[in-house]
């Protein structure tokens, strides 16, 4: 095969993947974090040791622990209750109350204000 | 009694404590020195479990610690970040005779590392194929993004891996395999890099086009398919246009 033929050949196979990564929108899926709605033990992360990150949670749908979830769709979880999850665009619109609920004991508002400032 | 004795009594489960240690009443402390010696290696052995949970799996929980308590005393950590506690694992199971007759552990090691280090890695502008023609695609120089890490290995490493991760993964088929780590967004993921994989991620260096990789790439491996490097490569975030930081 000559060059230009086999450049040619290569030509063809990139414009395939682009096509293939649009058709399926392999990226074009924006995510967002979701606050609230992880079972205790299953938030996401990979961080390893020595983080307060993976699996950390230790209660139910605790408003300060997060997960992906395609974008737009963190309030339309189902929860029990009448508890929502909330995105962090919702959370800074309330000031950041929602991180608040269903937190294990000795987590004080002091210790939440603290909290509070450092994400805004 | 200076650091390095302090060190030694502290990784020497049945040595005495150092001379010289005092409660603030003045009397020996050598029982306090005891829990803290017995704190800081089961916290030590406590990290190596939660930063490689397939080896865990793979060895049973009682045989791990086992390893973690050996493994804890050989290579103390040498950084203060916890998080990075355990780099020396890999060499250390390639050496390990006792386990000589399971190779795959180290190179399991080796990928739960690298999934650690791509988490932690520096964030940078993913390149995506949005708004660029073929042409001008094949015209750039990417390199590969600083969370992507590669890992070729004797061993069906990612088969072993997905096996004790996913469920209803199929079961591992012996033969080798090679592994791209990527981040996509915030968490890494692996992915088996086929045929030409690697040479392509080689090529792909800052100063090399696309273009030119991709032809060195067929003349490595005649039958790579391109189309499928670079629908992962450019769908999972692997390469970046940004300078090295």
């Amino acid at each position: 095969m000559s060059t230009q033929l086999k450049s040619l050949a290569i030509l063809g196979a990139v414009a395939t993947a682009i096509g293939s990564i649009g058709a399926t929108g392999a990226s074009a899926q924006e995510m967002e974090k979701c606050y609230g709605v992880s079972l205790a033990g299953e938030n996401g992360c990979a961080a390893g040791p020595g983080t307060t990150c993976a699996g950390t949670s230790t209660i139910d749908y605790q408003g300060n622990a997060w997960m992906l979830v395609p974008a737009g769709t963190c309030a339309e979880i189902e929860l029990p209750g009448d508890r929502m999850g909330e995105s962090e665009a919702s959370l800074e619109a309330d000031g950041y109350m929602g991180l608040a609920r269903d937190l294990p004991e000795g987590l004080t508002d002091e210790v939440l204000a603290q909290y509070r400032d450092t994400m805004m | 009694m200076d650091a390095h004795e302090f060190t030694t009594a502290l990784l020497t489960p049945d040595a005495a404590p150092p001379e010289g240690l005092t409660d603030p009443a003045g009397r020996p402390a050598g029982r306090r020195f005891d829990v803290y010696r017995n704190n800081v290696t089961a916290s030590l052995a406590d990290a190596l479990e939660t930063g490689f949970p397939v080896l865990v799996k793979l060895l049973g929980q009682a045989t791990f610690r086992q390893l973690a308590l050996i493994h804890l005393r050989a290579h103390p950590p040498t950084s203060r970040a916890l998080s990075q506690y355990g780099a020396e694992m890999p060499g250390f199971l390639d050496g390990f005779a006792p386990l000589a007759a399971y190779p795959y552990l180290a190179d399991i090691a080796r990928l739960e590392l690298g999934i650690r280090r791509s988490y932690h890695a520096a964030d940078a502008a993913p390149l995506t194929p949005e708004g660029r023609d073929p042409e001008a695609l094949m015209a750039l120089s990417p390199r590969l993004a600083p969370a992507t890490v590669l890992l070729s290995s004797a061993h069906p490493v990612l088969s072993i891996w997905r096996y004790n991760t996913e469920p209803g993964a199929p079961k591992p088929q012996a033969g080798a395999e090679a592994v791209m780590i990527t981040r996509p967004q915030f968490d890494p993921a692996p992915h088996l890099l086929p045929q030409g994989g690697l040479e392509l991620a080689r090529a792909l260096d800052g100063t090399t086009t696309l273009g030119a990789a991709l032809e060195a790439t067929l003349a490595a491996a005649p039958r790579a398919d391109i189309a499928a490097l670079m629908t992962l490569f450019l769908g999972s975030a692997a390469l970046t246009l940004s300078e090295r930081p």
